[in-house]
């Protein structure tokens, strides 16, 4: 890392730790003296640079104050016209959610796994696990998680399990997406279908249904027969009004009845009477004193099963693109902070156990605060690769909801190459994202000096 | 259950201000798993790291129908659906074949050229005395952590005048230009690491620079040009962004060319799925290979 380089090496023994006090000896027999050579030496690398980094540098900030077209100076006009215009303000507003959310809750997952993995033999295998999303592209990651948050529960895994678990605790429901025939006197209602007119104790209802599969009605349904004549309660029967070979809305003596649909009796809009359909469809409301009632099918019949999140619509997709990238840079982490942790002096840690220190209390107090260098290099590195994040949005969000994932990054190529074509502010963007980076710069050279005084 | 655990909560807190030997919430949680408790945990986090790119290796082995019928894990009650049917299909595609060998031909010569250029330069660096040395190094140092995205619109501009937008060459310069500055800085550390009495027994022995730099840098150096060299070579691989904009359909690397077909998801898994394993062979096969080479590339290099 550009950055903790040090630490680690020094831990893991990769260098002989060379890097003594600068020597400040001017006649150092070990150093070659011509300024020459050194030229040479550097020219390649000093041309591709020079040419390919910072000449784009400079031309992207003159460029970032001219027009689409590049003739016409704008002054800030390209920045004014990103802080104002909607897409824009939506990947800042998305690229601040991930510096603060992702950097962090990859460093405590971070040092969790690898303090916890400390006191295993398999430490290295796990690691390996957990590293190894970072060998694999982002593009390559976004598909595998593409398809893990796809909506389908028959493709994605994770509605998959959503669904599974929901419906162990609420079970769907029997009939879902059958209703009352169009010619019936039912209105569809918050509540469910609820019939038009009231009808009298004593009346027998015909409710036929339709918008359901006659091979899915449960097994023990039997042909559908009329309620019996002369009763004083209010009843009917349901049944589902296939129409085949009969009439619309009429019992032939062949459709099934649906048992077990709920229905209510209503007046004045309260629910005064439940019931349930038999295996023939037919049903009673026993105990209701006489009146006239309204019938209502409740909604619970013919609710659609539930098919989980739409975890890849507008308003879950960042945290998933999110989730995506803690599967990824984990194994990073544990990696760096094991690294560091190796390092740690046992006896520090042994000395605090001694003076009746619990577990809890060396982590918290000795190898946390220990750690600290290793973890905010840890945390830099993490804050700017969340800032250059763009493969995982580009893949994981579907293009309907890109504008809602944007992120800076994307923007830049979206203005600059993508639907855009306006240069002018494709380049104001790349500055400032460029201006996002600079403390992490800043903070390497400081970091750098530092190691070399 | 939340209020249950509040006072638990208040208790951790003073444990942390006044340091009693008192034991806290989370320390007795920690006490009473034993380490038996902690491997299972840990054996469950490995497993959940594992599965989606297991699902994406079951998929790419189920045919178009089965995909679109069921989730992966049916396999397990129905295994007979396991086929290469989607590999077959790839093999076949000729986009696709050729976008493979693209890759190739982009990450191979990037990787050389950095490991050369880069080696030569941190050599400079390292153990010729010239003026300006430590500002040249704190340049380096300062663009490790430089945004491709500076460069995208004026280089695409360079590349159009001299004829080399669209083409593996000009790819293959980009990555080299931002490969570099964490190339020199890796192998800089390195060779300033190497114990000054070799260097300067080579010199009293009447070495001149090129002799020292590839007899005694070069072979002492081997470890960390590994390391580059695998991280380099996985980093350019894996691009999508930088082929996306200098490659045309000819020269484009294979991320570029499936990434078309990611409009239509739901249907497209079976080639999809298939297409990112083939993508992902490479740079897994150099993982398992060289995995402790990658892990100190990453460790040392990760800023990028």
């Amino acid at each position: 890392m550009t950055v903790s380089d040090s630490a680690v090496a020094d831990a893991k023994g990769v260098r002989d730790g060379g890097r003594a006090p600068k020597q400040v000896v001017v006649d150092d027999p070990s150093m070659g003296r011509s300024p020459k050579l050194a030229a040479v030496f550097l020219l390649p690398a000093a041309l591709v640079l020079a040419a390919l980094v910072l000449y784009p540098l400079v031309y992207s900030v003159i460029r970032s104050f001219f027009d689409r077209s590049g003739d016409e100076f704008v002054g800030l006009g390209n920045y004014v016209n990103t802080f104002t215009d909607d897409r824009t303000l939506t990947a800042f507003k998305n690229n601040v959610i991930w510096v603060v959310v992702a950097p962090a809750a990859v460093t405590g997952l971070g040092l969790i796994l690898a303090v916890l993995t400390e006191r295993i033999k398999w430490a290295t295998a796990f690691r390996l696990v957990l590293f190894m999303p970072m060998a694999i592209s982002l593009f390559a990651s976004g598909i595998i998680f593409r398809l893990v948050y796809e909506e389908d529960p028959n493709q994605g895994v994770v509605n998959a399990a959503v669904v599974g678990v929901h419906d162990l605790f609420s079970p769907s429901s029997a009939y879902p997406g059958a209703r009352p025939r169009d010619g019936a006197p039912f209105v569809a209602t918050p509540e469910g279908y609820t019939s038009r007119e009231s009808f009298e104790s004593g009346t027998a209802v015909a409710v036929p249904l339709v918008g359901f599969p006659p091979a899915q009605v449960p097994p023990q349904a039997t042909s559908a027969t009329a309620p019996a004549a002369g009763m004083t309660e209010l009843r009917g029967v349901v049944w589902l009004d296939v129409s085949v070979g009969g009439r619309a809305s009429q019992l032939d003596g062949t459709e099934k009845g649906m048992p077990r649909i709920a229905l209510e009796a209503v007046k004045d809009g309260q629910v005064v009477g439940r019931t349930t359909s038999g295996d023939d469809g037919r049903f009673t409301f026993p105990g209701l004193p006489p009146g006239s009632y309204q019938l209502r099918l409740p909604a619970v019949n013919f609710e659609l099963p539930f098919r989980g999140l739409t975890w890849l619509g507008p308003s879950l997709i960042t945290p998933v693109i999110i989730s995506s990238w803690i599967w990824i840079m984990t194994g990073f982490a544990i990696t760096f902070i094991a690294a560091g942790l190796s390092a740690i002096p046992r006896d520090a840690l042994e000395a605090a156990r001694v003076d009746g220190a619990t577990e809890m209390q060396v982590f918290r107090r000795v190898t946390v605060p220990l750690l600290a260098p290793v973890l905010l290099v840890v945390f830099v590195t993490l804050v700017i690769n969340v800032l250059k994040i763009f493969e995982l949005v580009f893949v994981i969000a579907p293009g309907s909801v890109q504008e809602e994932a944007n992120v800076l990054a994307l923007q830049m190529w979206q203005v600059s190459f993508g639907t855009g074509g306006d240069q002018g502010v494709g380049s104001a963007l790349a500055v400032m994202l460029f201006l996002l980076v600079a403390p992490a710069m800043i903070f390497n050279i400081r970091r750098f000096r530092r190691e070399q005084s | 259950m939340t209020t249950a655990t509040a006072p638990e909560k208040v208790r951790l807190v003073e444990v942390t201000v006044s340091g009693a030997p008192r034991r806290g919430f989370v320390s007795r949680v920690v006490g009473k798993l034993g380490d038996g408790t902690i491997q299972v945990i840990l054996a469950l986090v490995a497993l959940f790291w594992l599965m989606p790119v297991f699902g994406l290796l079951v998929s790419s082995l189920r045919d178009e129908t089965d995909n679109n019928a069921g989730g992966w894990w049916t396999i397990f009650t129905r295994p007979a659906q396991l086929t290469l049917e989607n590999y077959q299909g790839l093999l076949g595609n000729e986009t696709v074949l050729k976008s493979f060998l693209n890759t190739i031909y982009i990450t191979v010569p990037s990787t050389v050229l950095v490991v050369v250029i880069s080696a030569l330069a941190a050599y400079a660096l390292s153990w010729i005395e010239f003026p300006g040395r430590a500002w040249v190094t704190t340049i380096v140092v300062g663009l490790l952590v430089m945004p491709v995205q500076v460069a995208l619109i004026p280089v695409a501009k360079l590349f159009g005048a001299v004829g080399l937008f669209g083409t593996i060459t000009g790819v293959v310069l980009f990555h080299v230009a931002f490969g570099l500055p964490f190339a020199i800085f890796l192998l800089r550390n390195f060779f300033t690491g190497i114990p000054r009495d070799l260097i300067e027994a080579a010199r009293m022995d009447g070495a001149k620079e090129w002799l020292i730099f590839a007899k005694v840098v070069l072979p002492i150096g081997k470890p960390a040009i590994a390391s580059l060299a695998i991280f380099e070579f996985l980093w350019v691989w894996n691009d999508l962004l930088v082929a996306l904009v200098f490659a045309d359909q000819d020269s484009a690397p294979i991320t570029v060319a499936l990434r078309g077909q990611l409009r239509q998801f739901g249907t497209n898994i079976d080639l999809l799925s298939s297409g990112a394993f083939l993508s992902m062979i490479v740079p897994l096969a150099v993982f398992m290979a060289f995995q402790r080479y990658f892990v100190q590339g990453v460790l040392a290099g990760s800023t990028k």
